[in-house]
């Protein structure tokens, strides 16, 4: 019987020592870079090593608000942000709407090439989408040449090079990337949608967009909900990828995202210990989020998406 | 007379919802359009005569159609080693990915691991946090890991997403095919290997589509990571004939430069040099793309039901 127990307890044992190889990666990709937040608290100067850094408390925390420069420096930072994540939040029902009028059109050959044509721009990386901006809109490229055609502009505009509604474009090619694949969660949802509810409400002489209005909509607004909730934790996350390649001398005060600035500071001007300070306080600001965002999400709808 | 007004009130809808439809039908176009035409357009500018697509006439159609760009791109510095990186962190990377998610997606459905959900929510858990790219890159110097090709293949071995994927799969397979093996004496690795594999074939081919274009589309890891040339991808190289190419449009007075460089209508100039890179890198995506659609849209799905 003792052996039996062992056994089984062996045996288990064995299933566990599998995954630990796997789990040692976990624990050095993603645990361990949590022990240098550390560096958060040291006089960190890269080529000397950690175990020679001095401790200094909360001096770089301080820093990042010591003066007026640095200060207004960082709101421009967290306003540039709060503005493109606030509009990305503004408008996350678009993939929905796209989802729902892209389900109305009944040429079913034509609905399928909108959908992979769309969805395309998901899958190329943000470089790509940058060489795409650049050879449209550089001073040679098909926007200009053909605003010259048009007469509309005497001298070639530099679209990229700017520093007016960088916020905006920006959104828009994050839209433009995005806004395909973002909507194909609604149409699978759709399609789980009950056709009965769509014959009964044609039977009493629905329009379509009754329809749309009284039936597809409020079945998909609890995963509407759910990714909103998912998009109000990553409200300082905006990734900094798309900034980095976009970003240039004239629209760099407002392309900074909180991201990107950790990086910049790092990598552009070697102050480990504030951006690694920096980065942390957004870190444990998204976390508060995140559970907020899912308590929230607990308490209207009685459902936890974490 | 009640009759008529039904049917007079059934054109008048059938109009409205005619509207519907056409102005859906326009406002699709013009995505799908928005959407295409830029590909489109590097393309045509790419077998375009280059004194012409330097000036940017090229615009909906090709002129002088050649396809010297494309034999020249292998003589292009550093794209010949670039491309072998990107193929090689794609193919290497791939199968890490996949095997690793295979492996532990049935793993952690075993209940009887020693504190099985202890390690898979700990693996989990790194979908929600992370630690910034700083401490991560000081991590991966420390264990040298910077200019090291294989800092583009281990930090992604392990990926929460993809191991909830398959083991969500796994889940919805019947007990009782790995009892009867279990009856017939075969270890877990038997079983995992001659039993599972080929049952979960579908959702690897999923999870193998989307660690391929992770990797082929990889780009702040090298940023961070890499400082040797030798080890630069695609995407990287790529970038940097972009920025070049951006700094020098912004010293203004661009329209007279480049026709200067644009001598004859095969040789390289840098519209040429980078369009060409641009669809060299695009070309594999959107080969694979159209054919794996269904795959990438099961993977989300399966993700989205169970997150």
């Amino acid at each position: 019987m003792l052996s039996k127990i062992d056994k089984k307890k062996w045996y288990s044992i064995k299933l566990f020592l599998y995954v630990l190889p796997f789990l040692v990666l976990v624990l050095l990709f993603s645990y361990y870079p949590l022990y240098g937040w550390l560096y958060a608290f040291y006089d960190y100067r890269p080529p000397r090593p950690f175990s020679e850094a001095e401790f200094v408390g909360l001096k770089w925390f301080k820093s990042l608000v010591e003066n007026p420069v640095k200060i207004s420096q960082l709101l421009q930072v967290l306003k540039n942000t709060f503005v493109m994540s606030g509009i990305t939040l503004g408008t996350s029902w678009l993939p929905m709407l796209f989802a729902v009028f892209l389900n109305e059109i009944r040429c079913i050959p034509f609905r399928k090439f909108v959908q992979t044509v769309t969805t395309l721009p998901n899958f190329i990386s943000w470089v790509l989408v940058y060489s795409l901006a650049f050879s449209l809109f550089n001073s040679t490229g098909m926007v200009n040449t053909l605003l010259l055609n048009l007469g509309v502009i005497k001298e070639p505009v530099l679209f990229l090079q700017s520093s007016e509604h960088v916020w905006l474009t920006q959104w828009l090619w994050l839209t433009w990337k995005n806004l395909g694949w973002a909507a194909i969660m609604y149409i699978a949802a759709i399609s789980s949608i009950d056709d009965e509810l769509f014959q009964a409400a044609k039977v009493d002489g629905a329009t379509r967009m009754q329809m749309i209005r009284y039936i597809t909509i409020p079945s998909l607004l609890p995963t509407f909900f759910v990714l909103l909730m998912m998009n109000i934790g990553n409200f300082l996350s905006n990734g900094m990828e798309q900034y980095y390649v976009f970003q240039n001398a004239f629209n760099k005060d407002y392309i900074q995202v909180l991201d990107l600035y950790v990086y910049n500071l790092a990598m552009g001007s070697g102050s480990y210990s504030v951006s690694v300070a920096l980065s942390m306080l957004k870190s444990v600001v998204s976390v508060i989020l995140l559970i907020g965002a899912n308590a929230v999400s607990k308490m209207t709808r009685g459902e936890s998406f974490l | 007379m009640s009759r008529e007004i039904a049917l007079k009130k059934r054109r008048h809808e059938s109009f409205g919802d005619q509207m519907v439809s056409i102005v859906c039908y326009i406002v699709f176009g013009i995505c799908a359009v928005l959407c295409l035409y830029p590909f489109y357009y590097m393309f045509i500018n790419t077998i375009s005569a280059n004194d012409l697509s330097s000036r940017g006439v090229i615009l909906f159609w090709p002129q002088g159609v050649h396809l010297k760009n494309y034999s020249s791109a292998l003589g292009i510095d550093g794209l010949f080693q670039a491309a072998k990186i990107s193929l090689m962190r794609t193919i290497l990377g791939t199968f890490g990915t996949v095997s690793a998610s295979a492996f532990l997606g049935f793993m952690f459905s075993q209940d009887k691991m020693w504190h099985r959900k202890v390690w898979y929510r700990l693996v989990i858990a790194t979908m929600y946090f992370n630690a910034g790219i700083i401490p991560w890159f000081l991590v991966m110097k420390n264990m040298h890991l910077t200019n090291n090709f294989w800092g583009y293949i281990l930090p992604m071995v392990v990926s929460p997403f993809h191991i909830v994927l398959t083991k969500t799969f796994v889940e919805s397979i019947p007990k009782e095919l790995q009892e009867a093996a279990e009856i017939d004496g075969a270890g877990i690795l038997t079983i995992f290997f001659k039993v599972m594999i080929p049952v979960i074939k579908p959702i690897m081919a999923t999870v193998a589509i989307f660690a391929a274009v992770n990797q082929w589309n990889a780009f702040q890891d090298t940023l961070l990571l890499v400082t040797d040339t030798k080890l630069y991808p695609l995407q990287f190289v790529l970038y940097q004939y972009l920025n070049q190419a951006s700094s020098l449009s912004a010293l203004a007075n661009t329209s007279s430069s480049s026709s200067l460089a644009a001598a004859a209508a095969t040789t390289q100039t840098a519209t040429s040099i980078r369009m060409t890179i641009t669809i060299i890198v695009v070309l594999p995506i959107m080969c694979v793309y159209p054919f794996f659609q269904k795959y990438f849209v099961k993977g989300i799905m399966v993700g989205a039901v169970k997150g």
